[in-house]
């Protein structure tokens, strides 16, 4: 049947690289008009970026863009418009103070004097046509996030475009209000508009797609129709070959419980349930992989460990290995879990943000966690630079000095600094959300070598990955997590990239199911 | 198929950061940039008056060095003028933008006179001196406390916060030396001129000798705490790093409070020194803008309290000169000397960009790229 649809937007050999990082490599795309085509791929996959160059926001190193047949060049999103291409973005480009007319005609050069009655006018037409539920003159604070979209929507559609892109949009919305956007999105396509849609919940690609194309690891893996796949062939597609890493990993000696988290809830700041029931047990010599696409809940969960985040109930509790007593970690301080002897040591996901100061030294930097020791008010520099000294000198951290400032350091270098200082103080428990994000194969091995040494030490080390082939072969065991839910718990030793992938996207279909009872 | 990439035209120059520059170079930077600001001002200086330009550079020095009392001036106003710039540097190391220092300083001065005026004949001179000390301190402390607390619970804006806490400073000063003022006067005039009660005594037969050691003082003080105390260590990460702060437990209300504290003590210390010790009353103009330009001399010195010694020294030396040239050219008034101390204050701010950053030319770019 898609012989004889027209071709909309075709993309031929889209290469973009971001300095050593290929995010996207000779990446083919069509488009047909009156359809809604899936984009799915895990995180890094490159979809984004895609998407970012059919808008113009990024200009591709090579490659063609073809709209109607016809060869184009997109160099900014001006140019993106004229091609009457639209884009929602993740994050909301909306001016609060402005009502939702307002944000749609901003920007549109149509003279200086805004013409708002024809404008609301223009906008409640669209909002029937198509079944938006919008009021024109609300403004933007006081909306919900789902009206928010609406008005990015309707923003995108007055001015006119045919092809609509939409990245990850169902992210921050209920069920029941994808329920409703799915609604107006088919309504568009019978009306003859071409959409693109970036997800990875594998549910609603079957749901509400025609056609699915699959990115991996910013490579084009194909293009399948929805009638013609189901979830288990798209996660194959999604994840990839197996590639043979050679990290080491010895057996687990004597694991004894350390942590036990008990059925923990946590709210974020905006109100939205960010961790549902989260139960699981971190062991003493092994590493507990955590597997989950971005934003399901990761960093809270950690976070939540450390004491930096607020829950909501549910238990933390730790398990003293020398004076054999369990201590319930919840809503202590992060002074406070320290004072308690647990020695808990965290390396965030957000280095040079949270993890270490800048532009401080590395000495200073060193003392982060201890420098309150004691009771004098004056610092004690001596022991945190004997302490510089050695992660630089044991880590290889390459550095002119101790007391340059870490933000001239490259990444791998500060990631060394980081890791250093948190397994410095001899944790019990050692946390690191992404630790190798960003870095080059050697330093990568470098941390993986180094958490491997504290698991051999005895220590419960929790890690938080996001490449499935580097946590099947170094966590001994991988709980897995979809939206805030545990969907799994799998042995390293006996699991597949997929059965994770799978594991991974369920979490939103469980969700779903979950609240339609209630 | 291949994409064009001819380069496009490269602009004249442009602009790279640079990686740090050794100190010696950059302080060879700022004198050559107090050395061009000087010909600069001669040269304005010689097509306003048409005199000599050494002259003119000599009338700067006359202000300032001529005789011992203007020498002593100098070093007193330098001495209040650091001051304020040690109250303000905690903030600002905070990342918190208190441009406050005006009226914390002022507020403090209204108390210490309040105390003068109202009980100043009521006990001995050490109590009166005490009790003005303190209660200038605490007065400064509260101007300072309204905004941090505000900022630590409600995050509110404490840039304007603690400049309309300046206005009603002002405001209560303009009040109360209307409500105080001796009959027949229009204003409020030196207080206790007949017993001297709360005046800092004299030392070695000098007025402003105590004032310069309690500055001194508290200049080593600061210079220690910023160097080697744990609460300037949570001072620096909270102004760094919110985040990082959190994450390593630094309770950041109470660090955002107890600074403020510190640095609103001083400012209403620096205050009671003025009253006290100098001037004997209190004004709209007693603090004279120079909680503001305090801000200047803390940035430009790094926060370093060594530093600061040299850079309020230096603001001071050209206000002084300045001024001195006004009085002395009899064709200039008061707006010349704000010219000079702009075109010198322009000239050693903007050699800062100079060292942090450099020009490279269109053709001369490759080798550094």
């Amino acid at each position: 049947m898609s012989e004889n649809k027209k071709t909309v937007l075709e993309l031929a050999n889209i290469t973009k690289s971001f300095g050593s990082v290929v995010a996207n490599a000779n990446v083919y795309l069509s488009l047909y008009k009156g359809e809604i085509l899936s984009i799915l791929g895990e995180n890094g996959s490159g979809k984004t970026t895609l998407m970012n160059i059919i808008s113009g926001i990024y200009y591709p190193d090579s490659g063609k863009i073809y709209i109607n047949g016809e060869e184009v060049v997109i160099s900014s999103p001006k140019d993106a418009f004229k091609y009457k291409i639209g884009m929602i973005h993740q994050h909301f480009k909306l001016v609060d103070v402005f009502s939702a007319t307002e944000n749609i005609v901003l920007g549109l050069n149509e003279g200086a004097v805004i013409d708002a009655k024809k404008a609301e006018k223009r906008v409640r037409e669209i909002s029937t046509a198509y079944g938006f539920e919008i009021d024109p003159k609300k403004k933007v604070y006081q909306m919900s996030v789902s009206e928010k979209q609406t008005v990015e929507i309707i923003k995108v559609l007055y001015r006119g475009a045919d092809i609509l892109i939409l990245d990850e949009p169902t992210a921050v919305l209920t069920p029941q209000e994808t329920k409703k956007l799915f609604r107006i999105l088919r309504k568009m396509r019978d009306d003859g508009k071409s959409i693109i849609i970036i997800t990875h919940k594998l549910h609603e690609v079957m749901e509400l797609s025609d056609r699915v194309s699959v990115l991996c690891k910013g490579k084009y893996v194909g293009t399948v129709n929805t009638s013609e796949t189901n979830e288990n062939l798209l996660t194959e597609m999604m994840v990839g070959k197996k590639v043979h890493l050679d990290i080491k990993r010895a057996v687990p000696v004597n694991p004894v419980p350390r942590l036990t988290v008990k059925n923990l809830n946590c709210v974020n700041r905006e109100g939205v349930k960010v961790l549902s029931d989260v139960s699981f047990t971190a062991n003493s010599g092994e590493i507990l992989g955590i597997a989950g696409i971005a934003g399901s809940g990761q960093r809270e969960l950690l976070e939540a460990i450390a004491g930096l985040q607020r829950v909501s109930s549910g238990e933390i509790l730790y398990n003293d290995p020398q004076a054999h007593k369990t201590e319930n970690l919840r809503d202590k301080t992060p002074v406070q879990i320290r004072n308690l002897g647990v020695r808990l040591s965290f390396v965030p996901e957000d280095r040079l943000g949270m993890g270490l100061v800048g532009n401080m030294d590395i000495v200073d930097n060193m003392m982060l966690r201890s420098y309150g020791k004691g009771r004098s008010m004056f610092l004690q520099r001596k022991q945190p630079k004997n302490l510089a000294v050695d992660v630089v000198r044991n880590l290889d951290v390459v550095t002119p000095n101790i007391n340059t400032p870490v933000r001239r350091l490259s990444g791998g270098n500060v990631q060394k600094v980081l890791v250093g200082r948190e397994i410095s103080s001899a944790p019990t428990v050692l946390m690191a959300a992404y630790p190798v994000r960003g870095l080059d194969i050697n330093s990568s091995y470098t941390i993986y070598d180094l958490l491997n040494a504290q698991k051999e030490n005895g220590v419960a080390v929790i890690f938080v990955g996001e490449d499935l082939d580097v946590l099947v072969e170094l966590c001994d065991r991988i709980l897995v997590i979809g939206s805030g839910h545990v969907t799994g718990v799998v042995d390293g030793r006996n699991t597949t990239k997929e059965e994770i992938g799978l594991l991974m996207t369920k979490g939103a279909s469980h969700k779903t199911e979950g609240e339609t009872l209630q | 198929m291949s994409v064009k990439t001819s380069p496009a035209k490269q602009p004249l120059f442009h602009i790279v950061k640079r990686d740090a520059m050794p100190w010696w170079k950059s302080w060879l930077v700022r004198i050559a940039a107090v050395l061009v600001s000087l010909v600069v001002c001669g040269i304005i200086s010689v097509i306003l008056t048409k005199e000599n330009p050494f002259k003119i550079y000599g009338m700067m020095f006359e202000g300032s060095f001529e005789t011992e009392r203007r020498r002593w001036m100098l070093i007193y106003r330098t001495a209040i003028l650091l001051a304020i710039a040690l109250a303000i540097t905690p903030a600002f190391k905070m990342r918190f933008w208190n441009i406050g220092a005006e009226g914390q300083v002022l507020i403090g001065a209204l108390a210490a006179g309040a105390c003068m005026f109202k009980i100043g004949d009521s006990m001995n001179n050490a109590s009166l001196i005490a009790i003005m000390a303190v209660s200038a301190i605490a007065a400064g402390m509260v101007w300072a406390l309204l905004p941090a607390v505000c900022k630590a619970f409600w995050n509110t804006n404490e840039t304007l916060f603690t400049l309309m806490m300046n206005y009603i400073a002002i405001q209560l000063i303009a009040y109360f030396s209307y409500v105080w003022k001796p009959k027949g006067t229009g204003q409020l005039g030196v207080i206790n001129q007949n017993t001297q009660a709360g005046w800092l005594p004299d030392i070695a037969g000098n007025k402003y000798l105590l004032t310069v050691i309690v500055v001194a003082v508290l200049t080593v003080l600061m210079y220690v705490y910023m160097k080697y105390t744990k609460q300037w260590y949570e001072i620096s990460v909270v102004g760094e790093s919110e985040n990082t702060a959190r994450y390593v437990g630094i309770n950041i209300k109470k660090v955002i409070i107890r600074t403020l504290a510190i640095s609103g003590a001083i400012a209403g210390l620096v205050g009671f020194l003025i009253v006290s010790g100098a001037d004997h009353t209190v004004t709209t103009d007693t603090a004279g803008g120079r909680g503001f330009t305090a801000i200047m001399v803390s940035w430009l010195a790094k926060f370093n309290p060594l530093y600061m010694v040299l850079t309020s020294f230096m603001l001071v030396f050209f206000e002084r000169g300045a001024a001195e040239i006004t009085t002395q050219i009899k064709s200039l008034n008061e707006s010349f000397a704000d010219i000079i101390t702009g075109i010198i204050i322009f000239f050693i701010i903007g050699c800062e960009f100079f060292i942090n950053y450099k020009i490279v030319f269109r053709g001369s770019g490759n080798k550094n790229a």
